[in-house]
């Protein structure tokens, strides 16, 4: 239950401005956090929203300067945000 | 270690340069393109070092694979790599891997390197996009990482051929070794995992701890296991009350722990790490969220342009000198029926593919610079919600794409797609967009009922409605993925997550090179459908059963008594085609047909194409000069314009009859290889037959639709 709450109001990529930037800290979904961390998305990596598709929808973040990753905004609210 | 015979694998991730490096090693021309998930199944080259283990010179059989981020696949191609990989027995089992890391973000690109590496395959890391590094302010030590990773590490540019040779000298050291070095593990097994690990490696013979994990993971995925075996490893993994999910995390982080801080040491930075400059700049425009779709808009608009007007001058000059060369054969063999078979089938029907070239060489050429630019990876971004809309993936874009051109390649690119639902819909629906083979058809018949003006003293007539046709393959296979997509349930979440890479000048020989071999390979295969069908279709139109043909011609000739002789010849010989086999056929189906507006000789023209759409114009040729006065060279347009409706003497070809056969070409299923290739990847004939079928069904409808609307 607190665990849930926590999860509710914790700041994710997806609320991130364009420019903005975040520093990784955690992932709420387990089978996306495997694919995440594949890709190199690692807690305490920095993170910083490049570019909105048109409707909003996928976002391109950049991932630790080093390269570009595009995710649709539920993908990208699994990453939680220290 | 094998002598004189060695295998080789590249395994690295997905656009690291792999296939690029394939081709430079072999010479072959495997398909690349700067978007990840280009190559779906492993494709096999060879090449040659000199004196290795004291022979004169090695052969290496060099596998290309598909790429991924872990030996943990995520989507259907990327199975294959373990496949091969856990499984010594396998016949393209390497000797050596390369592991082609981008140097540019090379701490992602080394939980591969990580993994392969305990799975005890002797291996040379290659660091390859070394160029897009330097850009980006970053140096790396290649000597440092290969004291720290214990490993040949050789710098490339797969581009170029920078570095082959010293990656071929690292290969041949690998090869000679002969101690077996002591491996040691990136990741050391903790816990429970210990306990299964030995027990798996008892009942499998195996010893290497990590390739035993694999089994307990992955066991689902190999094809070398059997069924009871798989059984007993889930029993396994009961016993030890084994988490994949959380082993799999902990894993991949206790890795990358690992490998921080040796990429710390042996990369530098100047300044702040930035993706290049021109990739920064020109996203900021192509995911703009308004000067995306413009520009992507433009873009089409472009292909489309370049399709219709740029392509009509090369083609005009094709079109007179096939009509030049038919008739320079007709006058220069004996007149028979060899003649005709030659002049009339075989090169009227060649003639009418090969006009085709440069439009099929425009078009393969645009995709090869949208798919060499990485401009494509950013198309799947701009259209990832409204494929969603319709069931569909952003990733869809790549098969829908290169539907236009072919739907077997295509449909191939959709391995990459990770949903199985999505991938699925997908294949259905690929087919549907308008692919090069439909090209012939829609000129032939827009030439015949759209009059050559202007619209608004800009855009042709006849190129509007040809982009309208194409409009409308794009449309009904949206249309019909949502449609399928309410009757086949979802069973698995669908993902987007796509690297996009930095923007990358097409290489332009790489770019006339892929022209050069579609344009080869569709005049050959078409050229040789169409040979076969022109001679077997011949051979239908000119005999009958029994004494049929030669009844029909004496009724003619009967009734006709007082016409002028020109007019009894031509009567004669339709009556005649009119009771060959071919006829009879065309006759069986024309009830069928009617309502569509088409007559018995189409009908005989759309069963043969049946196998290959391509093969209509030849048909038409063939069906029409056999019917009609054989003296004169006509072009296949000519004939048809002068074909009449025996029932109403207009012409035969009116709009109402071309775009209903428009209609019926954009949506049915003209296809073998089309059909071939999607029983292949679905692994049965239930999906093929239902594409088949719901798309003869739409074909019917909209033709039926539009004759009856028109006439
Ligand atoms: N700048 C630069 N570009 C390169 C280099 N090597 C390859 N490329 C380009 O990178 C892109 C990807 O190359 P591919 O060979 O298709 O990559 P791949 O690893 O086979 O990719 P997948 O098959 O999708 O896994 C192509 O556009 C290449 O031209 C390099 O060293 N430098
Ligand atoms: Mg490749």
């Amino acid at each position: 239950m607190n665990l849930n709450k926590e999860r509710m109001s914790a700041r994710t990529v997806s609320h991130l401005k364009k420019g903005e930037k975040g520093i990784i800290k955690s992932f709420s979904d387990r089978a996306m956090s495997l694919k995440l961390l594949e890709m190199g998305c690692l807690p305490g990596c920095e993170v910083r929203l490049d570019a909105i598709a048109p409707f909003g929808d996928p976002i391109c973040i950049n991932v630790g300067g080093h390269y570009s990753l595009s995710l649709r905004l539920n993908e990208a609210a699994v990453i939680e945000l220290e | 270690m094998k002598q004189g015979n060695i295998k080789v694998a590249l395994v690295g991730n997905p656009n690291a340069g792999k296939s690029t490096l394939f081709n430079a090693l072999t010479g072959l021309r495997q398909k690349t393109g700067n978007f990840p998930g280009v190559t779906v199944e492993k494709k096999s080259g060879t090449f040659r070092i000199a004196g290795v283990n004291g022979h004169d010179e090695a052969h290496v059989t060099l596998v290309d694979l598909p790429g991924t981020y872990s030996i943990y696949p995520k989507s259907k191609d990327e199975t294959v790599v373990m496949d091969i990989l856990a499984n010594p027995k396998h016949p393209d089992f390497p000797d050596v891997v390369v592991i082609v890391a981008d140097a540019s973000n090379l701490q992602r690109n080394l939980l591969l390197f990580t993994e392969i590496s305990d799975l005890g395959i002797p291996s040379v890391l290659a660091l390859n996009m070394l160029d897009v590094a330097g850009s980006m302010n970053l140096t790396v030590n290649a000597v440092q990482l290969a004291m720290q990773l214990h490993v040949p590490v050789v710098r490339i540019n797969a581009r170029t051929g920078e570095g082959i040779k010293g990656l071929k000298e690292a290969v041949k050291q690998t090869v000679e070794r002969t101690e077996k070095p002591v491996l040691q593990y990136f990741y050391e097994p903790k816990g429970n995992e210990i306990g299964l690990i030995n027990e798996v490696k008892a009942i499998h013979h195996l010893d290497n701890d990590y390739v035993a994990l694999q089994y307990v993971c992955q066991h689902d995925n190999f094809s070398f296991l059997e069924q009871p075996v798989r059984a007993r490893l889930d029993a396994l993994i009961e016993k030890y009350g084994f988490d994949e999910n959380n082993f799999l995390a902990n894993e991949t982080v206790a890795r990358y722990e690992k490998i921080k801080p040796i990429v710390s040491k042996a990369v530098k930075s100047e300044g702040v790490i930035e993706q290049p400059y021109w990739t920064r700049k020109l996203d900021s425009i192509l995911l703009h969220r308004v000067w995306g779709y413009v520009t992507f808009a433009i873009v089409l608009l472009i292909v489309f342009q370049a399709i219709f007007a740029w392509a009509s001058y090369p083609m005009d000059m094709i079109d007179v000198g096939t009509a030049g060369a038919i008739e320079w054969v007709k006058g220069a063999l004996p007149p028979g029926v060899l003649n005709d078979l030659l002049t009339d089938g075989i090169m009227a029907g060649i003639g009418g593919i090969i006009i085709f070239i440069p439009q099929i060489a425009i078009l393969f050429a645009l995709v090869a610079v949208l798919e060499e630019s990485g401009y494509m990876a950013r198309v799947m971004v701009i259209m990832d919600k409204l494929m969603r809309r319709f069931g569909l993936n952003g990733r869809s874009v790549v098969p829908l794409i290169s539907g236009v051109a072919c739907a077997v390649p295509a449909i191939m690119t959709t391995r990459s797609i990770s949903s199985r639902y999505e991938r699925l819909l997908t294949i259905l629906v690929t087919p549907l967009m308008s692919c090069s083979a439909r090209l012939p058809i829609y000129t032939i018949l827009i030439a015949l009922v759209v009059p050559e003006t202007k619209v608004l003293g800009l855009f042709n007539m006849q190129g509007i409605v040809l982009f309208g046709l194409y409009l409308l393959g794009l449309l009904g296979a949206l249309g019909s993925a949502w449609l399928l997509s309410l009757f086949i349930p979802r069973k698995e979440p669908s993902y987007f997550m796509l690297e996009m890479p930095s923007y990358k000048l097409p290489r332009w020989g790489h770019v006339g090179f892929s022209m050069y071999e579609s344009v080869k390979s569709f005049v050959l295969e078409a050229g040789k459908v169409i040979m076969a069908i022109s001679i077997i279709l011949w051979v239908l139109a000119s005999y009958g059963p029994g004494e049929s043909m030669n009844v029909a011609e004496q009724q003619v000739v009967a009734t006709m008594t007082t016409a002028p002789q020109e007019q009894i010849d031509a009567a004669v010989a339709s009556a005649r085609l009119e009771s060959s086999y071919a006829g009879q056929f065309g006759r069986f189906i024309e009830p069928v047909i009617k309502p569509l507006g088409y007559d018995w000789k189409i009908g005989i023209a759309l069963l043969a194409s049946f196998a290959a759409r391509e093969v209509f114009v030849g048909t038409m040729a063939t069906i029409y000069s056999i019917s009609g006065d054989t003296e004169d060279v006509l072009t296949v347009k000519q004939r048809l314009t002068q074909e009449k409706n025996p029932e109403t003497g207009t012409a035969m070809f009116s709009s109402a009859v071309c775009y209903s056969l428009l209609m019926f070409y954009v949506f049915a299923m003209m296809c073998m290889s089309t059909i071939a290739v999607v029983y292949r990847e679905t692994h049965g004939w239930k999906w093929p037959l239902i594409q088949l079928a719901y798309m003869m069904a739409l074909a019917y409808g909209s033709a039926f639709a539009v004759y009856q609307l028109l006439s």
